[in-house]
């Protein structure tokens, strides 16, 4: 028998070398697990739906819609939706040209890119550019094309958070760019300490990177911190100095549970600094409707904003872009829908207002039980999530446990969340999906399950932690307390 | 600048068709590139993402359907608002893009029924309901949501697509082709055009591997072909035999390449065909299926028009079912399938939904196709629903049974209709040959462009078959994509005109387009 034309041997290296394990091997396991039967809480992936959170009400009357426009033309169609939703179906479909079926423009439907742009000018008090935004099947779309275009070859470097998301160490795998790493500092409440970033710069260009990009997610994920407004002005004058675009991941911009450090967009802050920076730092913001408090994941709608790139390279974007044709339609009105709400008089607000209301309000609760659940626990330190939709707590692990995951052939880390996963049904991501100092040990939950579940789920985390502490440290009574 | 950048890209784009790139060809770019990023390690103030300092892959790119003639199409459109009556025609007609529903072609009511069920659920609870929407869409959309965990439409489902929709595909995929098919063969996407992004990026290594692709093709091939660093390896469809496929170009183009050291690693069909429309038949499909086993090649099976065949001697057998026919399995053959909801009689294209069917690969690599599936988290709901749809609409009994039959009909019967009136208008125009769309959404027809014209095209620093369609747009507000866009056998110059326009207007389109034609023949007449 002849030799399969594609085996894994001849696979691309580095579709090999990436690596995503928010949906890797413990979701895989959990998956399994689910299947024999098991109760299973997903925890592993920031998607609100699935933990039962509803979705806003408007925005799907607003969509069914503009799906099924014939029900428009039907007298009783006012006995299911309101007046303002039928308006807004109206609106929406007036700025396709043959309703959502029909391929839009390849950078998005221009009508629903001057929602956007006016949201930005809202939010900023700075005018945006709609020829400069692009829409894409989620942000994650976006972030890819963008770092496709920055890569070349694997002497371009670019510099990540660590922790990150990794859709970033991912895509740069797959890219064959080199992935440059700055660490955030957890005693910090996980802050950006700019010397950090310049020791890897100078580490990275020791050994013949070339630096082009640097990353920051904010707020940040897994970590959750917000950047200060000083934070961000000394990450706009590096990148100025060291000629770095700046990526800028805000896709949890709606989701702050403190009230010292609001979101402030990398861009307000840019445009702040005035000439030179503010006409020369070339600066790409990515948003998403999938996070927030709508948590329309399954969408696929997300949109990135270009600053300070020339007309020429938005033009090989935008050529890319049309080799896709278009992003889905319903998933460009959801954008349209969060950025341009319903506002105080029209007849959706007040429900509106208080389903979203009601989503945030409980999660800033949410983040306060899971982050004192973990800090009840004697061997776990854990940062208070000041936004996005996780929690990321250090859990110390004694030098038996560790034993025990090298002869398992695990990592320490993943050792524990499979454990956790198998004894309480709790499928997180172990950290090293993040990345983290050497020695050093998190995993990654959202803080998405219902609330009324919340309390139980942390009781049954710590039981587990109890117990594997006990097993491993030899020393009854480890927490109890 | 922009212009310039594309014709020297187009260039690019032509010299691949017409021969694998060599090494030495693709590696002048680069030397430029490493000697700028010594200089970029300074304090440069050229800025990082420029054309100087993108990826040159992006720039090699070429993606005519939406080209140079679209663009300057919408400069006319914008131009026509501000001065109507400044144009010798009231509107730009677009028929570039197989984008049915642009044109006026209504969506399946059916279809629409259920998406919108499943993107409000809380009203299917409702008596009013009933009043509104048909008894098996209520039905329909509560099967879907019981698939679907938690009944949540919002939330990321699994990276493959949600399972109980993949079984329903997989069993509208047995039920067509008689073999049976596995839901977790089935990759669901935003589009059948991810599906063969992530076919090419586990594929190609490097400029040393070839993909084998008609010529003409839908430039997504040899677009994604570069976006990914890869060689186009062309093979030439007959036009003179209705653009028949030989399996001895495709020998000859296989040991051409070989020959200058490309690994060949796949082989693309599209089925029926874009640009030219073509039904392969069975004999076709078991030679192309035999010659992909014995050269150990993987059949990358474009079959996104399976639902769109105006010929009554013709059907659609997917490459699938002739290869099971044949006894050959999964570890006789690789074969990816695409299927996509933007065509057929469903025209859908913006809802992004499409899947992938991937037989005869390792465990190992499934891992890895699943792998980069999951770094996206999912396609969009709606789109896999609307697929699982599209695999399996009403059948007899069922209450819109004959209303759906009705406008599937309605559709596949006018665009058949619209094919040969279109197909008739230009065999009947001097210098022009257009053989007959099988299948698919286009006309292919071929232009002799006399001599003058050429010379005409040449000063004007244009490709003859995009000046030519130019100077159309420009007079008729006609869009359509130039030959060159698919690649044909040089010297020779079509163009693309898709068969979408609404059957009340095809009359007017081809009576603009014959003055046009007469015209411009008379104005470069030797």
């Amino acid at each position: 028998m002849p030799p399969k034309p594609l085996d894994y041997e001849s696979l691309n290296e580095n579709v090999k070398k990436v690596a995503y394990a928010v949906r890797g091997e413990l979701y895989l396991r959990a998956s399994e697990l689910q299947k024999e039967g098991k109760k299973i809480i997903f925890t592993n992936v920031g998607n609100p739906h699935a933990l039962g959170q509803k979705p806003l009400t408007f925005p799907r009357q607003v969509v069914a819609l503009c799906q099924a426009p014939f029900l428009l033309e039907d007298p009783n169609v006012a006995l299911l939706f309101p007046a303002d939703a039928i308006a807004r179906a109206k609106h929406y479909l007036s700025m396709t040209s043959g309703g959502l079926g029909a391929y839009s423009d390849s950078r998005g439907l221009p009508g629903i890119r001057n929602e956007i742009a006016e949201f930005i000018k809202r939010r900023d008090g700075y005018p945006s550019d709609p020829e400069l935004i692009f829409l894409t099947d989620g942000a994650s779309k976006g972030v890819m094309q963008m770092l496709n275009s920055i890569i070349r070859n694997d002497r371009d470097g670019i510099l990540v958070p660590v922790p990150q998301y990794p859709l970033y160490s991912a895509t740069i795998s797959l890219y064959g760019g080199s992935l440059v790493p700055y660490y955030l500092e957890e005693e910090e409440n996980w802050g950006l300490d700019l010397d950090n970033v310049k020791k890897s710069v100078a580490t990275a260009r020791a050994n013949g990177i070339t630096i082009r990009a640097m990353v920051i997610i904010n707020p940040g994920n897994p970590t959750g911190q917000c950047l200060s407004e000083a934070n961000l002005k000394e990450i706009l004058l590096f990148c100025y100095r060291e000629n770095l675009v700046l990526l800028a991941d805000e896709v949890y911009q709606q989701n702050i549970y403190q009230d010292e450090r609001p979101f402030i967009s990398a861009r307000k802050i840019l445009l702040d600094m005035g000439p030179p920076i503010s006409k020369e730092v070339q600066l790409v913001s990515f948003h998403t409707v999938s996070k927030g408090y709508w948590g329309e994941c399954g969408q696929r709608g997300g949109y990135f904003e270009m600053t300070n790139l020339s007309p020429q390279t938005v033009d090989e974007i935008y050529k890319v872009a049309s080799v896709s044709l278009s992003p889905n339609v319903p998933g460009q009105i959801f954008l349209g829908l969060m950025v341009n709400p319903p506002k105080p008089g029209d007849i959706s607000y007040l429900k509106y207002s208080a389903e979203s209301k009601a989503v945030l309000d409980s999660l800033r609760r949410r983040a306060h039980i899971m982050t004192d659940g973990f800090n009840s626990c004697k061997n776990v330190v854990c940062n208070f999530t000041e936004g996005a939709m996780y929690s990321f707590p250090q859990i110390r692990l004694p030098p038996k446990a560790i034993e025990a995951a090298k002869k398992a052939g695990k990592a320490p880390d993943v050792f524990y969340c499979l454990k956790l996963l198998e004894a309480t049904g709790i499928s997180t991501v172990p950290g090293s999906g993040f990345g983290q100092k050497d020695g050093v040990f998190h995993l990654r939950t959202t803080i998405l399950p219902a609330e009324q579940d919340m309390p139980a789920i942390m009781a049954s985390f710590k039981k587990f932690n109890d117990e594997f502490m006990e097993q491993y440290e030899n020393y009854r009574g480890f927490s109890r307390i | 600048m922009r212009r310039v950048a594309a014709e020297r890209a187009k260039r690019l784009l032509i010299r691949s068709f017409l021969a694998p790139q060599s090494s030495a060809a693709v590696s002048s770019p680069f030397s430029f590139l490493s000697s700028y990023s010594a200089a970029a390690m300074s304090t440069a103030s050229t800025p990082v993402v420029s054309l100087d300092s993108i990826n040159p892959k992006v720039l090699k790119c070429e993606y005519a359907v939406r080209g140079e003639i679209v663009n300057h199409a919408q400069l006319l459109q914008e131009d026509l608002k501000a001065k109507p009556g400044h144009h010798p025609f009231d509107e730009i007609l677009y028929c570039n893009i197989g984008n049915p529903q642009s044109l006026g072609q209504q969506p399946v009511t059916f279809f629409r029924e259920v998406l919108a069920l499943c993107d409000h659920p809380s009203i299917l609870d409702r008596d009013e309901t009933h009043g509104l929407f048909s008894a098996d869409a209520i039905a329909r959309a509560w099967d879907i949501l019981d698939v679907i965990p938690g009944r949540a439409t919002g939330a990321y489902s699994h990276s493959q697509g949600i399972k109980g929709l993949r079984e329903a595909i997989a069993a509208g995929i047995a039920s067509r082709d008689g073999y049976p098919c596995n839901a977790d063969d089935i990759f669901l996407t935003d589009g059948a055009s991810p599906a063969v992004h992530m076919m090419m990026q586990l594929l190609i290594r490097s400029e040393k591997d070839g993909i084998l692709c008609p010529i003409p093709q839908y430039p997504l091939y040899s677009a994604s072909i570069a976006l990914h660093g890869g060689s186009l390896v062309p093979y030439y469809l007959d036009e003179a035999s209705g653009w028949g496929l030989e399996i001895s170009e495709l020998k000859k183009q296989l040991e051409d390449a070989r020959s200058k050291g490309i690994t060949v690693r796949s082989l693309v069909v599209i089925n029926p065909g874009n640009p030219t429309g073509q039904v392969l038949s069975e004999e076709n499909q078991r030679q192309i299926i035999e010659f992909c086993k014995k050269e150990s090649l993987v059949l990358l099976a474009d079959e996104v028009y399976q639902d769109n065949i105006y010929v009554g001697d013709k059907k659609f057998n997917s490459l699938k079912k002739i290869a099971r026919s044949m006894g050959l399995g999964d570890k006789d053959i690789s074969l990816v399938s695409f299927q996509s909801v933007s065509k057929g009689y469903y025209g859908e294209c913006g809802k992004r939904g499409g899947y992938m069917e991937v037989t005869g690969f390792s465990a190992d690599v499934r891992e890895q196709i699943y792998k980069v599936a999951s770094v996206n988290l999912c396609s969009n709901i709606s789109g896999q629903i609307l697929a699982s749809l599209v695999m399996n609409p009403p059948k007899p009994g069922d209450e819109s049974y004959d209303s759906f039959t009705a406008e599937r009909d309605g559709i596949l019967l006018s665009l058949a209709r619209r094919a040969k009136a279109l197909e008739d208008a230009f065999n009947s125009l001097e210098g022009v040959i257009c053989n007959k769309a099988e299948g698919a959404m286009y006309l292919f027809p071929r232009i002799h462009l006399p001599k003058k014209a050429i010379e005409a095209a040449k000063a004007a620093n244009s490709v003859p078959d995009t000046f030519y369609a130019r100077r159309l747009l420009d007079a008729t507000g006609i869009v359509v994509v130039p030959g060159s866009g698919f690649g044909q056998v040089p010297g020779t110059w079509h163009i693309r005109f898709t068969i979408l326009p609404q059957e009340e207007k095809i009359p007017a389109i081809i009576s603009r387009f014959k003055a046009f034609h007469e015209s411009f023949m008379e104005e470069f007449r030797n």
